[in-house]
């Protein structure tokens, strides 16, 4: 195939997809060539004189029954592989995948959230999606995989990792601006590589790195100096900066209470030149206070 | 010799406008025409726009971020789907040719309503002017992608609420002509006219009529939902209010899966007609024909959530609309193979017209055995929102519609405007246009395949080398098509003087002069057999 097959539905999805493939492939070469025969054949420059042939009731049944036949097997096959696809078994690992204008979010039942999906080789897991705003979808070409998240309403994939290593996530709904930026990964690891993640790692390391992408901030702000959806956060403090304010431009240097400003209210004073897009994303007082902290010190 | 024994020259529809002159004799006329004509110009107009809009969007896709931003480009496949779908494939072939040669084809004078359908015109370029102007207004051009889906549609201060007017009336014309069309096929048959006599683009029109005036009031119901909820945030769609995302989907696909047929239709009639010219010999199977096209109009209704596999709806209807979706198939093949069997002991001349027919096969069934694998459920888990899609919808609409579309043109432009092109010439453009137009798509199949999602501005670099593929092809196709029209221009003032029957066809417009009078007919004939006898 064109991409690895990681997982159980990635070997139904490509055994039908080559069945269909050979069938539609013959019919393709079988109609091409007809037509190309019969150019040549009853050509006029090659004095083909017209015989007035009005049509033939055995050949119109032929060519309507066989063609139901081949594509009730099409539909069967592929029918009998979705639903394969859609049984989530018994025992299962439910990972929940929160989708927001552009990000992802993984939230494991102890607690646990990450930007990435880590999974273990081999384990059955239960992906719970839903969405915060608008319509996404969730796509793991590897795992031949996809479903909508909506807003307002859970729906489910399940799959099996079968290949250890790391494979592409993407949104395919048409989400807005920053559509084409809404990835992540899946990690498919030993299980007790995963184990040792999912039960050790808790607060280590920087909190007010971490709650930047927990909280999806890391979907459109850089921390290496490139501009995304947004500014990148590389400097920021103290930068100079020309904003919007209700509709009047003012130049000002980033500070402290700006930064708190722009986390609880994006809208109050919009950096020129980048889209009115963010939305309110909840923290409590003690999140605040972190992520300041590390935006102030992120150099 | 006295000048009254000599029969004087009629004028033809060109040279007679009815009461007024110059650019008004164009705009108020009731000859239907002269309203093919006005059509044919205003569809080609908007094709052009789209063409460059969908040429600047492989541009950016060369290399993301240098020759626009991300917001421009998701304006681009918004308006470069909606014009080409609704400014130009909808309304297409049976705005233009249907209007020209649908009168003609039964033997009558005119339609039924000739001042509803001059109407019809006017609404479908206020319409469209509307949405041109909702890409320059302030709050910029629609963002959503032309399928407009809720709540993300609900939400963008882009120009959306405009656009969807625009498509409003719009959708008005289209259902007016398609009641226009279906009166005119009823009650406007010359005598002898039987049913089964009727030529094969009348039956694909009559189909398509019938789903225009049945399908698009669902269209119209969905973007004035659409437009309230964006003015007066009433909640139809948008779930914190208690609305329903999926719901706007199975409204919008309600229509726009029909409209598929709408669009190909037509395209379909048109190779029906070609065939048996071009081969000298009587349609195979016109029954078949026929019924298949109202086959394809009836099974076309059940089909609209194979567009939604993975929206969220329940396993159960994905299974159901997976099962009429393959169904919908069977028709289709069948006039494959019809039109194939024509050529069957005939004696078939290959030109213009006829090779845009066998491209029209080609294209059309790699875009239908695609449609098989996308409407297989696990397999569209796997390729849904992929550009597997947008390579299956752009062999159907452009390869099949489109070139159905350029078939008819060759084929009836010596009748439009009394003038032969360069054959020479419209040979070359169908040949460089199929082969750009194989590159421009097929690698659409294969970055599908690979995992690229659409409405992608940026990318992995895994996905390069097929996107840079592609706009070589988009490249090529556009030389293409500069040199068809470029031929067809050029012959309107240069090309020779077209006789009565340049391919020898047998239904009744090749009995008419090149190009025909304002009254068609001087007597209303009196048909006695089939379309197509050739003796």
């Amino acid at each position: 195939m064109f991409i690895p097959e990681a997982s159980n539905s990635a070997h139904y999805v490509d055994t039908t997809f080559w069945v269909i493939v050979v069938i539609s492939a013959v019919l393709l070469v079988g109609v091409t060539s007809a037509m190309l025969f019969l150019i040549f054949r009853y050509n006029r420059r090659r004095g083909a004189k017209a015989e007035q042939v009005q049509g033939g009731t055995a050949l119109e049944i032929i060519w309507t029954v066989i063609p139901v036949v081949l594509v009730l097997v099409m539909f069967v096959i592929g029918e009998k592989s979705f639903r394969l696809i859609r049984s989530v078994p018994r025992e299962v690992m439910t990972v929940r995948v929160d989708a927001r204008q552009w990000s992802w979010m993984f939230g494991y039942d102890n607690g646990l959230r990450s930007d990435q999906l880590r999974v273990p080789l081999g384990k059955p897991v239960k992906l719970r999606l839903s969405s915060a705003d608008v319509l996404h979808s969730f796509y793991i070409p590897a795992f031949r995989i996809k479903e909508d998240c909506v807003p307002g309403m859970e729906t489910y994939l399940w799959f099996t990792p079968q290949q250890q290593g790391s494979f592409d996530i993407f949104c395919t709904e048409y989400c807005g601006l920053g559509h084409s930026g809404m990835l992540a990964k899946v990690l498919v690891m030993p299980e007790k590589e995963f184990t040792d993640w999912y039960t050790g790692s808790g607060a280590k390391g920087n909190r007010g790195l971490q709650l930047l992408q927990e909280k999806g901030c890391l979907g459109c702000h850089t921390t290496d100096g490139t501009p995304k959806v947004g500014p990148t956060f590389k400097g920021i403090y103290g930068r100079t900066v020309t904003v919007i304010t209700a509709g009047k431009e003012r130049t000002i240097a980033v500070d402290g209470d700006y930064l708190k400003r722009s986390i609880l209210d994006p809208g109050a004073d919009m950096v020129k030149d980048f889209p009115p897009v963010m939305p309110k994303i909840p923290v409590t007082p003690e999140e605040l206070e972190a992520i300041e902290d590390s935006l102030e010190h992120l150099r | 010799m006295p000048a009254e024994s000599m029969a004087t020259p009629e004028k033809s529809y060109l040279e007679d406008g009815g009461r007024f002159r110059g650019l008004f004799s164009w705009i108020f006329t009731t000859d239907h025409k002269r309203i093919g004509i006005l059509y044919l110009t205003s569809v080609f107009s908007f094709f052009a726009i789209g063409v460059i809009l969908g040429l600047l969007m492989r541009l950016s896709l060369i290399e993301p971020g240098r020759f626009m931003s991300e917001r421009t480009y998701n304006s681009l496949f918004t308006v470069h789907g909606v014009i080409q779908i609704f400014l130009f494939i909808i309304p297409g072939i049976p705005a233009s040719f249907g209007n020209f040669f649908l009168p003609i084809h039964l033997g009558a004078r005119d339609v039924a309503f000739p001042r509803l359908n001059i109407f019809s015109w006017w609404l479908y370029i206020t319409g469209g002017a509307i949405l041109i102007l909702s890409i320059f207004l302030p709050g910029g051009a629609p963002d959503t992608g032309w399928t407009f889906y809720a709540p993300y549609s609900i939400r963008t201060t882009s120009n959306v609420s405009l656009a969807a007017s625009g498509i409003f009336i719009v959708g008005f014309s289209s259902i007016l002509t398609g009641l226009n069309f279906v009166t005119t096929i009823h009650r406007m048959r010359a005598p002898g006219m039987k049913w089964f006599r009727m030529p094969l683009f009348i039956w694909s029109l009559y189909a398509t009529a019938w789903t225009q005036i049945l399908a698009t009031p669902v269209l119209a119901i969905t973007l004035l939902l659409l437009i309230l909820e964006r003015s007066f945030g009433i909640g139809f769609f948008e779930p914190l209010k208690g609305g329903d995302p999926i719901m706007f989907e199975h409204l919008f696909w309600m229509y726009s899966h029909p409209a598929v047929y709408i669009m190909i239709l037509p395209a379909m009639g048109v190779v029906s007609e070609i065939f048996p010219v071009f081969s000298r010999k009587n349609i195979f199977g016109y029954k078949a024909v026929a019924f298949s096209s109202l086959g394809i109009a009836f099974f076309g209704y059940l089909v609209w959530g194979h567009h939604m596999f993975t929206s969220g709806m329940s396993d159960i209807s994905r299974v159901i609309f997976s099962l009429i979706t393959f169904l919908v198939a069977v028709p289709s093949g069948i006039k494959v193979f019809n039109w194939i069997a024509t050529m069957y002991k005939g004696s078939v001349r290959v030109d213009s017209p006829l090779l845009f027919c066998l491209a029209f096969i080609f294209l059309f069934s790699i875009a239908g055995l695609t449609g098989l694998i996308i409407g297989t459920l696990s397999l569209n888990l796997y390729l849904h929102g992929t550009y597997f899609i947008v390579g299956h919808f752009h062999y159907t609409m452009f390869g099949g519609a489109g070139f159905g579309f350029f078939a008819g043109l060759h084929y009836w432009f010596p009748k439009m405007f009394g003038r032969m092109f360069n054959e020479r010439a419209a040979k070359t453009a169908w040949f460089i246009m199929f082969i750009g137009f194989n590159i421009l798509y097929f690698s659409m199949f294969l970055l599908g395949l690979q995992g690229m999602p659409r409405r992608y501005f940026q990318y992995l670099p895994q996905f390069r080398t097929n996107h840079i593929l592609s706009t070589i092809g988009s490249w090529i196709l556009a030389l293409g098509l500069l040199i068809m029209f470029g031929n067809l221009i050029r012959a309107l003032f240069r090309g020779e003087k077209a006789p009565a029957n340049p391919w020898g066809g047998s239904t009744l417009e090749w009995t008419l002069p090149s190009p025909p009078s304002r009254e068609n007919f001087r007597e209303t004939p009196v048909v006695k057999g089939g379309p197509y006898t050739f003796g």
